[in-house]
């Protein structure tokens, strides 16, 4: 299916959130998520299952004023 | 010292990490800067780049407590959300609540902030919210549960200083129990000064200190100028007047002579 991922289309065959993540290497960084526009929990992600058109944010800390 | 949320502070200076121009350069200007709190934003991760994890492990490395930003949001909603992925990554209830209005004068949406910070500020978030200094909105963000209030002194990186003193007096002298931070557009030590000697609690900056020709050196001025400020705002400075004021003695003078004298 295809996704949204950070602004940017991605094909996945992930089929939650949790996964996801894993997929991309990200299982044991420090990130955030959200799934349409709403916050998702980490202790969340395995039970947020992935639909297509769903648009993801996975973010992390950087430089703020 | 300054108490924000309970929690005290030596340093009256927050300083931002963005723009320096090496994370060296970010490390050494925090460290001359004696700030205790320095802000932070939550970008979109790259899985090839990992920016992110570097730089954590640089702030991590600092110290400091950490303030989130919601930089960039343009809704209530955006804020909120961001707010929520802020507090877990970075372990904080604090946050400093941006809600912008405008991209050319990068101005904050009152009214969109307002709404935010009450709906955070309900579910047990400690809000600072980035702020004009308008009364009315500044009323309604201690309303809704608002113990901070940043007003801008100018637009963000405008580097112009505190363009509207008269509204930001007004504000301090309305609310004397909030700790008042000027938040944006301090561009030189003396702009800090002046609203430390005001009577503001606080100056958050980022700019003038990551884009100045020596950061480390700006870090350590800017540092001087608020402890002056604040000294200068505890003793209480004296009145301007009109007309001259001699200070050496005039009784004894010299050749003294009374003007037409008979």
């Amino acid at each position: 299916m295809k996704i949204l991922l950070n602004g940017e289309a991605l094909a996945t065959d992930a089929k939650t959130l949790d996964e996801l993540c894993a997929r991309l290497g990200l299982a044991e960084a420090k990130i955030a998520t959200a799934v349409n526009g709403n916050f998702v929990a980490a202790i969340e992600r395995s039970a947020t299952k992935l639909a297509p058109a769903d648009e993801i944010e996975i973010v992390a800390p950087r430089q703020g004023g | 010292m300054l108490t924000l949320y309970g929690k005290s502070f030596a340093s009256r200076l927050l300083l931002g990490t963005a723009q320096y121009p090496s994370p060296e350069s970010l490390k050494q200007a925090v460290k001359g800067s004696g700030a205790e709190i320095v802000t932070v934003s939550l970008r979109r991760e790259s899985a090839r780049a990992l920016t992110g994890q570097g730089f954590w492990a640089l702030i991590e490395e600092l110290g400091c407590r950490v303030l989130p930003n919601t930089a960039g949001c343009r809704t209530a909603k955006e804020a909120i959300a961001t707010a929520h992925m802020a507090r877990e990554l970075f372990g904080t209830i604090w946050v400093k609540l941006e809600v912008i209005a405008n991209d050319d004068t990068l101005q904050p949406d009152l009214f969109g902030l307002v709404e935010a910070a009450a709906a955070l500020s309900a579910e047990g978030f400690e809000v600072l919210p980035y702020t004009t200094e308008d009364l009315s909105a500044a009323e309604r963000l201690v309303a809704v549960g608002c113990a901070v209030l940043m007003p801008w002194g100018a637009p963000i990186g405008s580097a112009r200083g505190l363009i509207n003193k008269d509204a930001l007096r007004t504000l301090r002298a309305y609310f004397p129990g909030i700790p008042l931070i000027i938040d944006a557009g301090i561009g030189k030590p003396s702009h800090a000064s002046e609203a430390m000697e005001m009577g503001y609690d606080a100056i958050l900056l980022n700019t003038a200190v990551a884009k100045a020709v020596d950061p480390v050196k700006m870090a350590e001025a800017f540092a001087k100028a608020i402890e002056a400020g604040r000294l200068a705002f505890e003793a209480g400075a004296i009145e301007p007047r009109n007309m001259a004021s001699p200070s050496t003695p005039v009784a004894g003078t010299p050749f003294f002579k009374i003007d037409h004298a008979s």
